[in-house]
């Protein structure tokens, strides 16, 4: 229900979410947590670019890029540069973007496991010779870590950014209450 | 007429990346490629060589949304290499928890995903702020429906992803009952939001109707996920273990999921919620048949779009299930069930709520795998996909390019496929000739 707590601001954070190679468990947990912060996050927020729940999205002007996952191919590696320089701030989001594992796990298999099978998928689609955590492709402002994401440090960071870019005061109140435990 | 070629950049609201392309020549589909385009793994080769207990875990990174389906079949499939039987306990804890994993996954494909489509409107985002608007009540009915999967999947296994509680042989640490009396209570109280978005998607007019046929596992003794043989539309029963021979593997080389036929007539077919409420739909419970009344009228059906329905009538299958074994259960203190390891071939086939899941886990004489496969619903389903699109698109040239990729993406939708297992969003190209 509406949430007459959260004042409507004068501007809202523009955010993307975005996922890249990985099993998107945080992207399940962001859905899950609209379960309780969709009327103010509504206030307070513009999904300009969330595919999981959007059609018309736009990779302009973000605030702050969330992006899940670890960089597979030359293919992503563009797309992420790309939204590096439309937003702000980027944060990684979730195990894979912040250390490459578990989705990095191939570079670490011996050339006795590469079958002809794995072989031709690498051939066949523009696969890297090597998975990259998100920082070793590009600047990453913040880091949230866990399989998937620590709900708590989301909603930390995500305090941060409002606060940062105007969008609620620099207080000490987060207006995000943490999860209960 | 549209000639040429149709794409579609971003299909959205599924979940993993995808992409379609589209050929008409003279009015007719010449060529269609339905691309799944999440990068692979690998994960069943780097599997090898780790201790087989450890597989489960690891495996069920292979989808977050599904995450319990994955991590439930890789235990059966060890549990069966090294000749392990678990207790009837841990089997009604597992069907409890994927009662929670089928109300919360369900719950978020139909009202984030599909709801839009049936409100035409582009997101939940759009959704009325009138109370009185049935989007409204539809929207904070499904907030209360996934965090009642959620809070329950807590409650059995830990979390609703990644659960840390199942193992091979059991349960690290068994539910609190103390709990159960308020999830009886929130169940009991949910129901009527449950029955809300069964109505609605049962008043959704869409249509796809093409002749498939339809694969689910059935036990013989009640409505399943976790236990029983492989049945066809035919009647064709096929056992756990010969599973995988019953299917041919198609490498489709646009795609980054292989596909499957039958490997006997080649024939495409579908698995996931339709399939099972076609197959399935006498063994519902008894309460969840007596408030489903006209609702399961539309069975059986080939309308791709009743898989919506069919996935909005296992929630209330699963609350209603959930409640019986809540009230019902007592539980006894037990630890996982250990045994020496032996090597040993074993293979777990479960209904992901996409549809069949397939695992198969080969050990040495440590208990080390030294083979492992997967099969995921979403791989099953991409030639019925293909197909069923092919046929919409025949049907429908005389409609604008936007209608024809808005529609695509509707009916992709339906199908709830799950990229990351197989691999968010579609790319359709619309080639002129």
């Amino acid at each position: 229900m509406s949430d007459p707590a959260t004042p409507t601001p004068n501007k809202k954070l523009v955010i993307g979410w975005f996922s890249f190679t990985c099993c998107e468990d945080s992207t399940i947990l962001f859905s899950e947590l609209l379960n309780e912060h969709f009327d103010a996050w509504k206030k307070l927020v513009e999904f300009r670019h969330v595919k999981v729940i959007k059609s018309n999205n736009e990779l302009r002007d973000l605030d702050v890029a969330f992006v899940e996952g670890a960089i597979s191919s030359p293919t992503q590696a563009q797309e992420v540069l790309d939204i590096r320089n439309n937003s702000k701030y980027v944060v990684a989001i979730g195990s894979c973007a912040c250390t490459g594992k578990p989705s990095a796990s191939r570079n670490d298999l011996l050339p006795e496991d590469i079958t002809d099978k794995i072989k031709w998928y690498m051939e066949n689609f523009d696969y890297s010779q090597k998975v990259q955590k998100l920082d070793e492709v590009i600047k990453v402002d913040d880091y949230v870590q866990g399989c998937p994401m620590n709900a708590a440090s989301f909603l930390t960071a995500l305090d941060k950014y409002l606060k940062l870019c105007g969008v609620i005061p620099a207080d000490p109140t987060p207006v995000n209450p943490q999860p209960q435990q | 007429m549209q000639q040429g070629t149709i794409t579609l950049d971003h299909i959205t609201k599924i979940e993993g990346n995808a992409g379609l392309n589209v050929t008409v020549v003279d009015g007719k589909v010449t060529d269609l490629k339905f691309m799944i385009s999440d990068y692979r793994r690998f994960y069943t080769t780097v599997v090898k060589g780790k201790p087989a207990v450890t597989a489960p875990s690891f495996l069920s990174r292979i989808c977050g949304t599904c995450s319990v389906s994955h991590l439930f079949c890789s235990i059966e499939a060890v549990e069966k290499s090294q000749g392990i039987q678990v207790t009837d306990q841990t089997m009604t804890l597992r069907r409890l928890a994927y009662d929670a994993l089928l109300i919360r996954d369900h719950a978020l494909h139909l009202y984030f995903f599909s709801l839009p489509d049936v409100l035409d409107i582009d997101s939940i985002l759009d959704i009325s702020d009138d109370p009185d608007d049935l989007g409204y009540q539809l929207l904070y009915d499904s907030f209360a429906i996934k965090q009642l999967g959620t809070d329950l999947s807590n409650t059995i296994i830990g979390a609703a992803i990644h659960a840390p509680l199942p193992t091979v042989g059991g349960f690290l640490r068994l539910p609190d009952p103390t709990k159960f009396p308020a999830l009886i209570d929130r169940l009991e109280a949910i129901r009527p939001a449950v029955i809300r978005g069964i109505k609605c998607f049962f008043n959704w007019k869409a249509e796809l109707i093409r002749n498939s046929d339809y694969l689910a596992l059935r036990n013989p003794d009640r409505y399943d996920y976790l236990v029983g043989e492989v049945i066809n539309t035919e009647g064709k029963r096929v056992p756990e273990e010969q599973f995988h021979n019953f299917l041919k593997s198609v490498v489709i080389p646009y795609s980054q999921a292989e596909g499957y036929v039958f490997s006997d007539s080649k024939e495409d077919y579908l698995v996931g919620s339709l399939a099972r409420i076609n197959l399935n739909r006498d063994q519902l419970l008894p309460r969840t048949k007596a408030d489903l009344g006209e609702y399961l009228s539309f069975f059986p059906s080939n309308n791709v779009y009743d898989n919506n329905l069919a996935q909005a009538i296992e929630i209330l299958q699963a609350v209603d299930e959930a409640i019986d074994i809540l009230k019902t259960i007592q539980i006894q203190p037990e630890t996982p069930i250990k045994k020496d390891p032996v090597a040993g071939i074993g293979v777990g086939v479960i209904e992901a709520p996409r549809g069949i899941l397939y695992h198969l886990a080969e050990t040495d004489n440590t208990g080390t795998i030294i083979n492992y496969d997967v099969i995921v619903p979403t791989a099953q389903n991409q030639i019925n996909t293909e197909n069923d699109l092919k046929k919409f698109f025949n049907e429908n040239l005389h409609k604008t390019k936007e209608q024809l990729q808005h529609e695509a993406e509707v009916i992709i939708r339906a199908y709830d496929p799950c990229m990351s297992c197989a691999t968010n969003f579609l790319k359709i190209n619309w080639h002129e000739k």
